[in-house]
């Protein structure tokens, strides 16, 4: 029996025709079919997926979360960005 | 690692799986399959899922005309966006206020990313993003025809965002429902975005048109300028119209383009009596019977000159993004010089 691990892939699963790909977890295999397969009997056996990814876990360059507060600061002053920003007087609509 | 179904093993296994299923790598097939046959079964199954409201995804089988469609609008429609930053980059330096900077550089910085997302979806298609570029930058690819209009004044900010955006709005909610997966979906992020561009344009209407009389002068003479090109933003009347009637029928568009300039007119003309200001045209009135306002023709000879190339901007649209991607040609060259010395 082999003792080396299996290579981690990372499962998405489009939930619904129409919809993006989510991620929903991860499988070991040792090929991409085989990622696939796993996938189908581990993450959709309610039906939870009319399609899936697999990419390779080694594949995903992630942000530091450590660093998340100065990677996402610049975003959070910029109220401005949201229509909700903007007064819209009274009796004007479709805007 | 867990027994396979029915204690085959995993030799067994595999197989089973692999009955009709493909493992495709996503967006590889889009290459693969332009030299295959379209078969009439094959054909008829497409048809069957587009009129089921089903949505195409990229490594699903398309005709090779429903994927040249795609990948002419979408292109067009992110070289619009890219395009787009011009006339109102112009105004980021003599914005009136810190307030009213910071909005439009904002702005300006969606616009670049709505590019960015469409240019993504286009190259789910099987296109690249250099041919797609080369294509803007050669001048062999369309672009919105509102961008060659120069923006004069302040108020041009304001009448962008109000009537430019709400055109472009009513273009894009149905563009969300768009047969086609990564357009649909790259569609719903922009709309999303799209509402602070509208409400920060009719946001600056309100306070000209409240301001003094210079300030509501400044505001009409940009409803003048601006009323009729984004009438036009709509495309030809529906007779005149190339594309239309495939592009209903495989629900890549979902409203013609005469339905939505009414839909724009009547949306459009009670927020302009709401600022005090006057739509120039002497035709437009509201028909009680239809529930509609009637309104006269756009100069279509203006329309198709600036499509032409004769537009009061074009040229100088086009040198500039020339400009801009050769000005950045360093920038490019310098990150791949770091990546390949990284990865010696």
């Amino acid at each position: 029996m082999s003792t080396e691990n299996w290579p981690l892939w990372e499962v998405f699963l489009r939930s619904r025709n129409g919809l993006h790909h989510q991620h929903v977890g991860s499988v070991h295999a040792v090929d991409p079919e085989m990622a696939v397969a796993n996938a189908r009997d581990v993450y959709t056996r309610r039906g939870e997926g009319v399609s899936i990814w697999v990419v390779p876990s080694a594949a995903i360059v992630a942000s530091d979360p450590a660093d998340k507060g100065e990677l996402f600061e610049p975003a959070l002053d910029k109220i401005y960005r949201h229509p909700t920003f903007y007064e819209i007087p009274d009796g004007v609509a479709n805007i | 690692m867990t027994d396979a179904p029915g204690g085959q093993g995993c030799d067994g296994y595999l197989p089973v799986l692999r009955r009709g299923v493909t493992f495709d790598l996503v967006y590889s097939q889009a290459l693969d399959q332009r030299d295959a046959q379209p078969d009439e079964a094959v054909n008829a199954a497409f048809e069957a899922r587009v009129a089921a409201e089903e949505k195409i995804e990229a490594n699903d089988w398309m005709p090779e005309a429903y994927r040249k469609t795609l990948i002419r609008q979408i292109s067009q429609h992110a070289h619009s966006e890219i395009i787009g930053m011009q006339p109102e980059g112009n105004w980021i330096t003599r914005a009136p206020s810190l307030r009213r900077k910071a909005i439009l550089l904002a702005k300006v910085q969606d616009e670049a990313g709505h590019g960015l997302y469409l240019y993504a979806a286009a190259e789910t298609l099987g296109v690249s993003r250099e041919e797609l570029v080369d294509q803007l930058l050669q001048g062999t690819a369309k672009y919105s025809s509102i961008f060659n209009y120069p923006t004069l004044t302040w108020a041009d900010m304001g009448a962008i965002g109000w009537l430019v955006d709400g055109a472009a709005i009513m273009n894009q909610i149905p563009l969300c429902r768009c047969s086609y997966g990564p357009y649909a979906r790259a569609m719903v992020r922009i709309c999303k975005e799209e509402s602070f561009h509208q409400r920060q344009g009719f946001e600056i209407m309100v306070t000209l048109s409240r301001g003094t009389d210079a300030q509501k002068a400044m505001a009409q003479d940009a409803l003048d300028r601006w009323w009729w090109p984004s009438l036009m933003m709509f495309g030809p009347h529906d007779s005149e119209s190339t594309h239309s009637d495939t592009s209903m029928r495989w629900k890549i568009k979902r409203f013609s383009n005469d339905e939505l300039r009414q839909k724009f007119v009547d949306v459009t003309v009670p927020q302009a009596d709401f600022l005090g200001l006057t739509v120039p045209d002497p035709d437009l009135r509201y028909d009680e019977t239809t529930g509609h306002y009637a309104f006269g023709e756009p100069d279509w000879s203006e329309f198709k000159a600036v499509l032409r190339g004769e537009g009061p901007c074009n040229a100088q649209r086009l040198a500039h993004r020339r400009r801009a991607h050769d000005d950045g040609a360093w920038v490019r060259e310098a990150a791949e010089a770091h990546a390949a010395k990284k990865s010696r």
